[in-house]
């Protein structure tokens, strides 16, 4: 391994970033989560605010996974175009979260709204749906590179 | 996750990166919600407890594993199957003390530290402290008192992580213990 540019930091940054072979148990995790929404709950005075809490945990976790799944799975590109990210999500992000892919990617033609930058929001709809809603500056750029 | 009605004695297992981004994630928000260390290992030991109360059961109606008839019987049972079970990893058991009533369990490696590296300005941080809570409530649920720490971390520049764990008292069957 070449240490040339690591010397004198730390050693975590020799580690290579395959899969790791350790497995958790489900229930670990679930029991993991389940307290982590209690703790949240128990500093918070709406569902709201719990909501938003857990939403930022949750910022922590895909900023990392983004990071590591581009790499492996992409090699370092990163998606530009709306579809693209969409199908990455699908595919690739909820694979190494759930270990397949998310169900089904619907498109809402009612609203035309949606982007890049986006708030996601948990809702019932066949099953727990995602509704991501993105600003409307990323349609416009999609819409300008769908030009080119 | 819908709960089978099978009943089965397999767990589902996952890849543990979202585990450890996820337990990475709330050790991150504890640290901004608490302003020192040692409050942040304290509520680790506490969600930890409350965590064991429940994983006991789970753990019980997933294994085959009988009741355990000393101290020894224990420390095997949570080194390989519980720890296997749960985390997918085997630590070992050894330093027995003497009366036989102390042990230490050696992690070669951590799924909850997965590259994790610990700032210099948290270096008080017991980073997996929740485990120390969920043997604690765990072992509690099955009538035994135990005080557990980490002896050794390697987060904080030690080569391995070592749980020391000491049985205090067989407790008594009467009432359900009362809440942390």
């Amino acid at each position: 391994m070449d240490t040339r540019f690591t010397r004198g930091k730390s050693a975590i940054l020799e580690r290579s970033l395959t899969r790791p072979k350790t497995e958790v148990s489900v229930s670990a995790f679930a029991l993991l989560f389940s307290e982590m929404v209690q703790y949240c709950q128990s500093r918070v005075y709406s569902v709201s605010e719990l909501q938003a809490r857990l939403a930022d945990l949750g910022q922590g976790v895909g900023a990392s996974l983004l990071d590591v799944l581009v790499l492996r799975e992409k090699n370092g590109k990163r998606e530009t175009k709306v579809l693209n990210i969409l199908l990455f999500i699908k595919v690739s992000v909820w694979k190494a979260l759930f270990g397949k892919e998310a169900d089904k990617l619907e498109q809402a033609n009612d609203d035309d709204k949606t982007g890049f930058p986006a708030k996601v929001t948990a809702h019932w709809h066949k099953g727990t749906t995602l509704m991501i809603k993105f600003d409307e500056a990323v349609i416009a750029r999609d819409k300008a590179l769908d030009g080119r | 996750m819908s709960r089978q009605s099978n009943r089965t004695t397999e767990s589902k297992k996952m890849n543990s990166e979202l585990f450890t981004l996820t337990y990475g994630a709330l050790v991150t928000q504890l640290c901004k919600d608490y302003e020192n260390d040692e409050e942040v290992n304290k509520q680790l030991d506490k969600m930890g407890y409350n965590i064991g109360v429940r994983l006991i059961e789970d753990f019980l109606a997933r294994s085959s594993v009988g009741r355990c008839h000393d101290f020894r019987e224990t420390a095997d049972v949570i080194a390989k199957v519980a720890f296997k079970m749960y985390l997918g990893i085997t630590p070992s058991v050894t330093n027995w003390s003497p009366a036989g009533d102390e042990f230490s369990l050696i992690l070669e490696n951590n799924p909850l530290v997965d590259f994790v590296e610990l700032p210099d300005n948290h270096s008080n941080l017991v980073y997996s402290n929740i485990l120390c809570g969920v043997l604690r409530g765990a072992l509690e649920m099955v009538q035994m008192a135990v005080d557990v720490r980490f002896a050794q971390d390697t987060l904080r520049g030690d080569n391995v992580t070592e749980i020391r764990m000491k049985f205090v008292k067989r407790i008594e069957e009467n009432l359900p213990a009362g809440d942390e």
